[in-house]
């Protein structure tokens, strides 16, 4: 199914139905998404700089001069996508039970003597951009390393954006 | 002189193989084929053949379910059928419980590689039955049967079914033992057992077989269910081969998996992006003050980190390296399970739809570390309840592959995790009074088939309708489960709030409910679920993770007065701090913030609630639409004031429209609020690093959590260097643990 540019815009702003967005998810993909979220995507954004991977509601990998940096919509730069963006956040951890019951009710939450949570703030919109639930001394967690190149040259079969 | 083998062309099994495994070792592919000469030659007829084997596997299914009376398999559907290749691997499947597909080809490559064909032989009409967790099985409760197919003097293939027990025998009633510690509490094992020939399953087997479980009749009926599908299947193979020939069935059904491996390097590489995708999940096992036997009494918690590595050619590789030990509880896993849930999870999130079969196991590499609950290697440890790691730990391989499907611009697809299949009120009772009076009800609610489902990056998550491991995503009508455990009648089953995980769209949301014991004696009761710990991996890109599940029960109660006065009672725990329970009853009330709980005895008029499991949320709860939160507040998902606190919304609740009303400005105010919270309590990377190495370092991390890094450093120097390198701690570092 090809999805056209005006019903993509409209499921990314979480307007569709589910009536809408069933068949887009049963049908065969549209190999043609990728460069289409992507032209959307950077339509939106306040900045100049080239999308070359989308990675999370709010941040984005994008060329910067020679490098590639991970940005938040807002226009916070991580720096070095293949450094763990997490590591520049502002961060707010939960481990104690009153910081866990200000979230949920008694006896919903995790005990903070296993489990901690830990929230992850962009230093510059203070967006929440990611919430881990880890025993207390679990290292940050690196979700996602994309092999950039690799997936340009022999997926795509085109240079990534930012080598021409 | 020499026999004859049953495989083709005179070989025996082993030869087989042998030669199978030598073939995919050297090119990469199944059984070394280069090109689906069939499909290309002919698409139409191989398409048809393929349906016709499908759609003989779904119809063996579906009738085979009506011969059982478990409700676990009529109502849930806890079964499915396969179709195997000489060798053990499956070319197709039915539906249904599909964590079995891939165990039931180890348990017929265990019965090769042990040399069944010489003793106790192989032959046609010959019934296998297996359940041992050793040799490709989850735990011992599902048993599956596994019949030799012939033609013309050769084996050319294998069927299996498997059905879902409601008891295995094992140290308490139940499916899913908690309290089991070793081998010998699992209860009773079949290990690739033969049990009958001539399609006739032997006298003596039945007789043994219905005494060694607590429900022989759902015992025999689940025997011949599996076996009745399993000649159905046999005779659509005999009508293909008819239709086709035998040469055409034989290069059919290996094509057709090669197929299925080719497909999920396409599916890989049209829906990811290559690269390194990590995530974690951990399970609280609370045995400290419940253990029966001393070497269990002990708190423990499992690390489940996962890495995915996508490859250039659209193969993967999955890693559980730096999991935590096994031990002396049930929740360990074997290799039949871990292969089971990887296989699970990539049905339902890359090859859903197409050729189904061990293709999609070949073209991904595994890795369970030896020592760790992903592979313990002992076969003496428990293996009742290895879903109690198994479930969260696949959450992991779920939010990992989203992460690609999110970059790739597969929005939709994306899922942060599924609820807990968990919960399942277990144990069982002997009726004292009425028309059953002396009979044993088994308390196996499958509620836990109705879970909920994670946000994905564009909706909310399914509420109560989904389940990753079940095949029927449905809660089970109360009455039917009334049917065959009418000791434990419910009071009500109504949405339960503030279960659904927090985001920009909202996991999916669940019920509670409270029933109570009747017209019974010797009752046990018992649960299994995370409590301590949040379930699975959690969120994604900001979402939270749903609820937790507690324990609630009261004893000794009031609840006959209060039947024969027709006061009110409880009906739900909706406020855990001043609940139904409380103001209702008089007796013992116990709360306890632990999901899994040993088996306690309850007697008439005791009450217990039990509640399902959300699903993780999805983005900044901040961002959350207020006509969605509204919605959420009338359909009782949420309380306004747990809807105040995380997604900072005022509202009210209008007493004449009888609806939740948003107060915009106060909600733009608060969310203000909440944002400059963020602010003022939130810490920079450097100062948080040196607030987390503490707990590290200065001993102060609880028991369970510091032998659980223990374990990990232990078990993996990967895993343990990359833990020190993070921390700066020096390379003899070790966890001190008691």
């Amino acid at each position: 199914m090809k999805e056209d540019k005006k019903t993509l815009e409209r499921m990314l702003r979480g307007d569709l139905s589910w009536e809408q967005l069933k068949p887009i998810i049963a049908d065969q993909k549209d190999s043609n998404r990728f460069d289409m979220i992507i032209e959307i995507l950077q339509e939106k954004l306040k900045w100049k700089e080239q999308i070359i991977l989308p990675l999370h509601e709010h941040l984005y990998i994008v060329s910067k001069g020679a490098k590639r940096i991970v940005k938040c919509d807002c226009g916070y730069e991580f720096g070095d996508y293949k450094i763990n963006w997490k590591t520049k956040c502002r961060i707010r951890v939960r481990d104690t039970i009153e910081q866990i019951e200000e979230l949920y009710p008694k006896d919903m939450g995790s005990d903070p003597k296993w489990e901690e949570l830990r929230e992850y703030y962009c230093p510059g919109c203070f967006s929440l951009l990611d919430v881990e639930a880890v025993p207390p001394g679990y290292p940050v967690i690196f979700n996602f390393l994309p092999d950039i190149d690799k997936f340009y040259e022999k997926w795509l079969g085109r240079n990534p954006p930012d080598k021409g | 002189m020499e026999s004859k083998g049953i495989g083709w062309d005179g070989k025996s099994l082993k030869e087989m193989l042998e030669e199978s495994e030598k073939r995919i070792e050297e090119k990469k592919s199944y059984y070394g084929i280069e090109r689906l000469s069939l499909k290309e030659e002919n698409p139409f007829k191989y398409e048809r053949a393929y349906a016709s084997l499908r759609g003989a596997l779904v119809s063996a299914r579906e009738t085979a379910l009506h011969v059982a009376a478990s409700p676990i398999v009529t109502e849930i559907g806890e079964l499915c059928f396969g179709l195997y290749t000489p060798e053990g691997d499956s070319i197709a499947v039915s539906t249904g419980i599909l964590v079995h597909i891939h165990t039931m080809s180890e348990g017929i490559k265990f019965m090769i590689r042990e040399g069944y064909e010489e003793d106790p032989t192989i032959n046609q009409g010959d019934i296998f039955l297996n359940n041992d967790p050793q040799c490709g099985n989850v735990h011992t409760t599902d048993v599956q049967t596994l019949i030799p197919i012939f033609w013309e003097g050769e084996l050319i293939g294998w069927a299996g079914g498997v059905t879902h027990q409601i008891d295995i025998g094992g140290i308490t009633p139940g499916h899913t033992l908690v309290s089991s510690i070793q081998r010998f509490d699992d209860g009773v094992y079949y290990t690739c057992r033969k049990i009958g020939s001539n399609d006739k399953i032997w006298r003596d087997h039945m007789i043994n077989a219905k005494k060694a479980v607590r429900s022989p009749m759902y015992w025999e009926l689940d025997e011949k269910c599996r076996l009745a599908g399993n000649l159905m299947i046999r005779d659509a193979v005999y009508e293909f081969i008819e239709s086709e020939g035998i040469d055409y069935y034989k290069k059919f059904i290996r094509e057709a998996i090669e197929e299925g491996r080719q497909i999920l390097q396409k599916r890989v590489k049209e829906r990811l992006i290559p690269g390194r995708y990590r995530a974690s999940s951990f399970m609280d096992l609370p045995m400290k003050h419940q253990a029966w036997v001393p070497i269990a009494r002990v708190d423990r918690m499992a690390n489940h980190p996962v890495e995915i590595v996508v490859k250039e050619d659209g193969t993967f590789s999955l890693s559980f390296d730096g999991a935590s030990a096994g031990g002396a509880n049930a929740f360990n896993c074997d290799k039949g399970a871990m292969e089971g849930g990887q296989w699970v999870l990539l049905t339902q999130i890359l090859i859903y739809g197409d050729k189904v079969n061990d293709g999609a196991y070949y073209a991904v590499e595994k890795d369970y570390p030896l020592g760790s609950w992903a592979n313990p290697g002992d076969p003496y440890l428990s293996y009742q309840a290895p879903w109690g790691n198994l479930i969260p730990a696949y959450t992991t391989m779920m939010k990992c592959l989203s992460y690609g499907l999110f970059a790739r611009g597969y929005r939709e697809e994306v899922v942060p995790g599924y609820g807990f299949t968990g919960d399942s009120i277990q144990g069982g009772g002997v009726y004292n009074a009425g028309p059953l009076k002396g009979e044993r009800w088994m308390l196996s609610t499958f509620e836990i088939s109705g879970q909920g489902l994670g946000a994905s990056a564009v909706r909310d998550g399914l509420n109560w309708g989904y389940a990753m491991w079940n095949p029927e995503s449905d809660l089970g009508d109360v009455e039917t489960w009334e049917l065959f455990q009418g000791g434990i009648p419910y009071l009500s089953r109504k949405v339960k709030p503030n279960i659904a995980g927090y985001g920009k769209y909202r996991g999916g949301g669940n019920y509670g409910s409270v029933a109570f014991i009747a017209n019974s004696e010797k009752v046990e009761f018992f649960a299994g679920r995370e409590g301590l710990v949040f379930h699975g991996s959690g969120g994604m890109h900001g979402g939270y993770p749903n609820s937790t599940s507690y324990r609630l029960q009261a004893t000794n109660t009031n609840l006959k007065e209060i039947f024969q006065n027709k006061l009110d009672y409880p009906i739900s725990d909706d406020d855990t701090t001043n609940g139904e329970f409380e103001r209702f009853l008089q007796g013992d009330i116990e709360r306890k913030p632990i999901g899994t709980i040993y088996p306690i005895s309850l007697q008439n008029y005791d009450i217990i609630h039990f509640s399902e499991s959300g699903g993780p949320g999805y983005g900044d709860p901040l961002e959350r639409k207020v006509g969605s939160i509204k919605q959420d507040l009338d359909d009782g998902l949420y309380t306004s004031e747990i809807v105040r606190r995380v997604f900072g919304v005022i509202s009210e609740f209008d007493d004449t429209a009888k609806e939740w009303k948003i107060d915009i400005e106060a909600t733009n105010k608060r969310r203000e609020v909440i944002r400059n919270e963020r602010k003022e309590k939130s810490m920079t990377f450097e100062d948080f690093w040196e607030y987390e190495r503490k707990k590290i370092t200065d001993g102060s991390l609880y028991e369970a959590v510091k032998v659980m890094y223990s374990d990990s450093l232990n078990l993996s120097k990967k895993w343990g260097k990359e833990f020190k390198q993070f921390w700066k701690l020096s390379d003899d570092f070790q966890m001190e643990v008691k």
